[in-house]
């Protein structure tokens, strides 16, 4: 199978050690990152590329641009990794749009143009007779869309919620055990890689509730933005607060909840027992599912890292690759 | 609820069945035997829940079957919840906002533990509502969010409802 990779940050990385460690089948034929791209029909040399990244050079020639990559290399599947944009999901959208429209397959970690234009991708797929799968958008390693698609098909899911944010998960963690103020957690999140130089988005609630967004829209066939998710950081959180849930064997974690009956999407700091299994530690993510046949299901994993995004978007090529991809 | 009936067989399954015949929930029966055992009669104590406006109708029947009702014990608010409030929370006079809750009738703050770390930082309270209904209970939790919202408090509600 040959695929072209838009994004050479950490996703697009991990995707190409695991291609590199592991003997998945599949050549590398277009790869791009913001600023550089390659196209080789013969199969990238993914070592090289990594290492002129590591050495902080661009990935490839400063003359082959991504929209490049998309239109003229030769692969079956595109594989979008870019870094996420909420407001228009662009470059990614048009960059997805244009290798739908040549009759490939796609497969993203970028929530923005599956939170934004989910129904007509949809649509642009099937027309097309092609595959677009988007498993990594949601909480990194865990299959929860595979899970609630194939899986759980013919149940009816009446509520879901959830930890989907590892970075507030590890703030919250920090400040019930040890403490902490929100601003001392949040700096050592920031020291350890797990939170941006802006975590705005994680903070304030909108990277859970895009990804509930892209659940309610691609799984519980529900049409809404992120406008309609009722949404709550954690920024005023207090130690106190926290100290006074413990006080009764409770603590507070950032819960996104679903309710598809009744139309809620809501991403809020809720006081939960410490023995609910939705109390995990550090930058962990875990979601509940209540459905109606198979009654409720708790899964747990790592929602965010290279590797692990990476084995999302690996498991959806393999998916394309086992039902339809010929010529690999 | 406690009750005198007739120590005879039978007897306490004719007590119990007007409960569930009002649409009663059992909540437990305690039964002491030994003390006053020179009577004839047994005195049990009942916990039950039930609907609204029912009492009346559920010792209209027990007098029936020839149970006293020797007591019967102040209507309890069966629904708690506890939240978490943050934000400045004396500035925006902390008792009025309890007595939002309070003026409802059937919902009633029933504790309160606030920390008030500095003068000018906000402080965090712990406030548990107990109402006689889950539906007084919503409507609780809904005037804490509207005051909340008012006053610039931040509310905490748990994952799971009342």
């Amino acid at each position: 199978m040959r695929i072209a990779i838009l994004g050479f940050g950490s996703v697009g990385r991990g995707i190409a050690r695991a291609i590199l460690a592991k003997n998945l089948d599949i050549t590398v034929t277009g790869l791009a990152d913001s600023r550089s791209g390659i196209i080789d029909p013969a199969g990238i040399d993914l070592e090289a590329a990594l290492s002129r990244k590591d050495n902080g050079g661009p990935c490839g020639s400063l003359d082959v641009t991504p929209a490049d990559v998309v239109a003229k290399a030769d692969y079956d599947v595109l594989v979008e990794v870019t870094p996420t944009n909420v407001d228009d999901g662009e470059p990614a959208l048009g960059h997805i749009r244009g290798a739908l429209r040549r009759g490939k397959h796609v497969v993203t970690s970028n929530k923005g143009p599956i939170a934004l234009a989910y129904p007509e991708l949809r649509d642009l797929a099937a027309t097309n007779g092609v595959f677009l799968r988007y498993e990594a958008t949601v909480c990194g390693a865990i299959p929860l869309i595979h899970a609630m698609k194939e899986g759980l098909a013919g149940n009816t899911i009446s509520r879901l919620y959830g930890v989907f944010n590892g970075t507030c998960n590890y703030i919250l963690t920090r400040m019930a055990e040890d403490g902490l103020t929100y601003e001392q957690a949040l700096a050592e999140a920031r020291e350890l890689g797990y939170a941006e130089a802006d975590p705005t988005y994680d903070v304030e609630g909108i990277d859970a509730g895009i990804k509930l967004v892209i659940l309610a829209n691609t799984v519980l066939d529900m049409r809404t933005t992120l406008d309609d998710v009722e949404r709550t950081g954690i920024t005023l959180l207090t130690p106190e607060a926290l100290r006074l849930a413990e006080d009764q064997d409770c603590t507070i974690r950032l819960i996104g909840e679903i309710v598809p009956e009744a139309g809620v999407l809501r991403v809020s700091p809720r006081i939960i027992a410490k023995s609910h299994p939705l109390v995990v530690e550090g930058t962990l993510n875990a979601v509940t599912v209540e459905t109606d046949l198979a009654g409720d299901l708790t899964f747990i994993g790592k929602g965010a890292g290279s590797v692990e995004t990476a084995s999302a978007v690996i498991g959806d090529l393999l998916y394309i690759r086992d039902r339809h991809v010929q010529g690999s | 609820m406690k009750l005198e009936m007739r120590d005879q067989p039978g007897q306490l399954v004719a007590a119990l069945q007007p409960i569930s015949a009002v649409g009663g929930n059992i909540i437990a029966v305690i039964h002491q035997r030994e003390t006053p055992a020179a009577t004839e009669t047994l005195d049990v104590q009942i916990v039950l829940e039930l609907p609204e406006g029912r009492l009346s109708r559920l010792l209209e029947l027990l007098r029936e079957q020839g149970v006293s009702v020797v007591r019967i014990d102040e209507e309890r608010l069966l629904y708690e919840c506890t939240l978490i409030m943050i934000g400045h929370l004396m500035h925006t006079d902390l008792s009025d906002t309890v007595d939002r809750i309070d003026m409802t009738g059937s919902a009633e703050v029933t504790e309160l533990s606030l920390v008030m770390p500095a003068i000018s930082s906000p402080s965090s309270a712990r406030i548990t509502i107990r109402s006689t209904t889950r539906e007084e209970m919503k409507k609780a939790i809904r005037i804490l969010r509207s005051v909340a919202e008012q006053k610039d408090l931040l509310i905490i509600e748990p994952l799971e409802g009342a």
